[in-house]
């Protein structure tokens, strides 16, 4: 399972390269990548429905407890069959969709790395690599959604989309280590759910809760973290099929259904999921119905079934993640034919606005039939797949303990929304009034996919028993922890989930009817939206550039006088200040050290070089003064038998020095030092005498401690047998403590790379 | 400065500079040297040439001074040395070592990924003491 998704990977990264080939019909290739995985995942059907997980575990660091392990139970096989077959289909898609477009490679690369990581996150089985996947699937949706940056509009949708789900990652990661630390230190999920009931039990149960659901609320655009996806639509349709409404929104959703053995069952977990799922679906069923643009119709539908698989979830009882499967199922092949539908309208009749369509089922036939499947499912007529979701979730709804009318009155109200959304969405471009002329059909790659997926819900619909028995029930057990067998069924029988369904579906096209006159209705919560959480994103943004730009003016003046000034009397306030408070830890030497002659004179000659460097006033003469003191410290490395550093002193030495020359001939003079007023240096001079006592009496009270030498023992033990060399520093430099070295080198690229930049830009050359 | 005795007497600084400043690489491990020292060393090599002679002839034997690639030559070395190990199953930054047995010899020859770390730690500080030193000369 490793090897499979890093030769994803490995493919993802190298597919620029592949699409240029033969003129880019080399993109074909790139489906079979999606396709392949899909044969690999669905061969594991078998195993994995009789309830044994595929197992792949990796050691990463052996010390701290991090593993790379790679669980496939049900429900990673549900999600993992659900991306790679749609991955397939929409790459196929993408190719025609984006014929006129350059960069295709590019796309192409994003949206498989985007797979390759949306799969590694349902496969992961440690937390880290988990929360490692998570960001990586915000990343890539950050550079999908962005793709068209010559747009403002799309750079500024995938900054939002980017700060709040990362943001909120982050919180859900102080979330995961405190449910690790409630499970007794594990990090592998399956272990957390075997001691479910001790988190449960334990006092971070709580927080730990609250942090994980906010970054799964953020992922799955739910109230209040919803507004970035609607804004997220600025991206190519293929990727708001695939990630904005199939894939990396329900990654939200399948963290919460993965952590529900270990987290759920609570009256915390019904409480926090119910209510901000209830709120959810109702706000994002009625935000859907002001909106004219199909896509953003279909985004805020999106994010009201979103809200309903968090109330199901919530709900916990077999029956409501029953439904939740289902609704998952649906969900996405009903939105994915209808965003590839809506990709299609637009790429031939180059409009997304509602208003201006119409009639195009004559000209559109194909596309026009997908469509309308599509939004039957979506509106959950029966025999389509998305019926028999409702029956579930309202007899699911009427079973709960806890406000049971309630939370059904909300479903059957949501639901009755969506079916008005649907009709927008199908009914109104397609059919009714023919308002454009000249529209051809769109080309099979862009009609078959949709056709497809719609169709797939038809069939689902109507002969629901393989995929239930084999891919929805493995799911529902890992969920719920024992064997499941969920009724599927889309015949309608007579009981009161159907009267429910009927009211629904009246009120929804009585609602359709009315739709103008709802939306003029609706352009009043306009102004409320003003005050709403995408407000506050905005606020907070634009208030945190002004704290950038304030603190910047007033640290970052540009004179280094003032920077050294400032670090040096923090430095002294702070460690002066904590002497003074707890006693100065050391005590004045009874007899001054014995050295031999040359070290005395030594230190008389660096006192006269620093003496010198600071009553000179020709800046050569002070550049050579340091060069003494510098070589004069190599010197007393040397002494004290300190070779390497002795070395690299002299040699870092002489190239400071050269450097220095090499800057001070581009410097004005600095000119006798009478011409500075008395001020300023009276201050540098307190300074400067104040910080050397300070680091005097520092040094003094650490050579009056004890030294332990038993990590400097450990190191020359270990030196050769371990080290292979005799040459101890070196030994820890490169083998030991290899890894701080690593950091160093970037460190010291880092900064050359930085100055040549500044050195480049000044120069305002382009070489 | 008398440039004539620095021109003809850079030749043969710069040679030596830069054969020794091999040789403290390779000897790092069981003698004082190491990957830093022996960077410095060719810096210096490069310095010498520089005072003695144009800027332009550093260009020159640079053939173009993009010091840029050598950071990242070294930079992807040092990485390279240490995800090594994880292609054989060892954890990241494990010492592989090979012993060659030399004719003539009685101890064999060590070489192991330390070694590749410390010729990447070479690189990178070479070009970017490189890059800080000559760009400072272009336009003057």
């Amino acid at each position: 399972m490793i090897a499979a998704l890093l030769i994803s990977f490995a493919v993802a990264l190298a597919a620029p390269w592949i699409a240029r080939r033969r003129a880019g019909r080399g993109a074909w290739l790139l489906v079979l990548l999606p396709a392949a995985l899909a044969v690999y995942f669905a061969a594991l059907v078998p195993t994995v429905a009789q309830g044994t997980a595929a197992l792949a575990v990796r050691t990463w660091a052996p010390a701290m407890g991090v593993t790379l392990a790679l669980r496939c139970d049900g429900l990673s096989l549900f999600f993992a069959l659900l991306i790679t077959v749609m991955g397939a289909l929409v790459v196929a898609y993408s190719i025609r969709y984006l014929a006129d477009t350059g960069q295709r490679g590019r796309f192409f690369a994003y949206l498989l790395l985007f797979m390759s990581a949306m799969l590694g996150l349902v496969l992961a089985d440690d937390l880290f690599a988990l929360y490692v996947f998570w960001e990586l699937t915000s990343i890539t949706s950050f550079l999908l959604i962005g793709f068209d940056n010559a747009q403002e509009k799309a750079r500024s949708a995938a900054r939002q989309s980017l700060l709040v789900t990362s943001s909120c990652g982050l919180v859900m990661l102080a979330g995961f280590i405190l449910l690790s630390i409630a499970a007794g230190g594990t990090f592998r999920i399956s272990e957390i759910t075997e001691r479910a009931g001790e988190v449960r039990a334990h006092g971070l149960y709580a927080p730990a809760l609250v942090l994980i659901a906010i970054g799964a609320f953020a992922k799955s655009a739910q109230f209040p973290f919803h507004f970035w996806l609607p804004n997220a639509m600025s991206a190519p349709t293929p990727v708001s099929a695939y990630l904005h409404s199939a894939t990396m929104v329900k990654a939200g959703i399948y963290l919460l259904a993965r952590l529900t053995p270990a987290l759920g069952g609570t009256a915390p977990w019904f409480a926090l999921l119910a209510s901000v799922g209830t709120l959810t679906m109702l706000i994002g069923a009625v935000l859907a119905l002001r909106s004219t643009d199909l896509k953003r119709v279909l985004a805020y539908s999106t994010i009201a079934m979103l809200g309903m698989l968090t109330y199901l979830l919530g709900a916990g009882t077999e029956r409501s993640i029953a439904a939740a499967m289902v609704l998952l199922l649906a969900h996405a092949l009903y939105k994915g034919a209808l965003f590839l539908g809506a990709g299609a309208v637009d790429h031939e009749a180059g409009s997304r606005d509602v208003r201006q369509l119409g009639g195009l089922a004559r000209c559109m036939p194909m596309t026009a039939t997908a469509a309308t499947l599509a939004a039957a499912s979506m509106a959950g007529l029966p025999p389509l797949l998305g019926f028999a979701y409702k029956e579930m979730t309202y007899a699911a709804s009427l079973e709960l303990e806890m406000a049971p009318v309630l939370l059904t009155s909300a479903a059957v109200l949501s639901n009755a929304l969506t079916v008005i959304a649907a009709g927008i969405v199908a009914v109104r471009p397609f059919w009714g009034s023919r308002m454009r002329d000249t529209v051809h059909e769109a080309p099979v790659a862009m009609w078959l996919p949709p056709a497809l997926l719609a169709g797939a819900g038809l069939l689902l619909g109507l002969f629901p028993g393989p995929v239930t028995r084999l891919v929805i029930d493995p799911a529902i057990a890992a969920i719920v922890g024992q064997p499941a067998a969920a009724q599927v069924s889309t015949v309608p029988h007579w009981n009161i989930e159907l009267l429910l369904s009927v009211v629904t579906i009246a009120t929804g096209v009585l609602g359709y009817l009315c739709w103008d006159r709802l939306r003029t209705w609706l352009a009043m919560i306009d102004r409320a939206s003003d005050y709403g959480p995408e407000h506050a994103y905005h606020a907070a943004v634009k208030a945190l550039q002004r704290i950038a730009v304030m603190q910047t003016r007033a640290l970052q003046h540009g004179y280094l006088r003032y920077y050294l000034l400032t670090v040096f009397a923090t430095y002294l306030l702070l460690t002066a200040g904590a002497m003074l408070v707890h006693g100065v830890p050391a005590a004045l030497p009874d007899a001054l050290p014995s050295a031999a002659l040359y070290e005395w004179l030594l230190l008389v000659l660096l006192v006269a070089a620093a003496i010198a460097a600071i009553l000179t006033g020709s800046r050569l003469v002070a550049i050579m003064a340091l060069a003494v003191l510098g070589f004069g410290i190599a010197l007393l490395f040397l002494i004290y038998g300190a070779i390497d550093l002795a070395m690299t002193q002299f040699l870092v030495e002489t190239l400071i020095i050269v450097i220095l020359l090499q800057v001070m001939r581009r410097l004005p003079p600095i000119g006798p030092p009478t011409r500075h007023t008395g001020r300023p240096r009276v201050h540098a001079l307190a300074l400067s005498i104040a910080f050397g006592l300070l680091v005097t009496v520092l040094l003094i009270a650490v050579i009056q401690q004890p030294f332990d030498d038993s990590i400097s023992d450990y190191y020359a033990r270990a030196s050769v047998p371990e080290g292979h060399g005799r040459n101890v520093v070196n030994v820890i430099l490169v083998d030991f403590r290899g890894l701080d070295t690593m950091g160093e080198i970037s460190v010291i690229a880092t900064a050359a790379l930085g100055a040549w930049a500044l050195l480049r830009a000044r120069a305002g050359g382009t070489r | 400065m008398s440039t004539l005795v620095l021109r003809t007497t850079a030749h043969l600084l710069i040679a030596l500079l830069l054969l020794f400043s091999l040789f403290m690489l390779l000897r790092g491990h069981d003698l004082p040297g190491g990957g830093f020292i022996g960077a410095l060393l060719a810096t210096g090599a490069f310095t010498v040439y520089m005072l003695a002679f144009d800027p332009a002839e550093v260009l020159r034997i640079t053939r173009g001074g993009h010091y840029h690639r050598l950071i990242g030559t070294g930079l992807a070395t040092a990485a390279a040395s240490a995800v090594l190990p994880m292609v054989v199953g060892r954890p990241l930054f494990t010492g592989l070592w090979i012993e060659l047995q030399l004719s003539g010899k009685a101890e064999p020859l060590h070489l192991g990924t330390p070694l590749l770390f410390d010729l990447g730690v070479y690189l990178t500080v070479l070009g970017a003491a490189l890059t800080l030193l000559m760009e400072l000369e272009e336009d003057t």
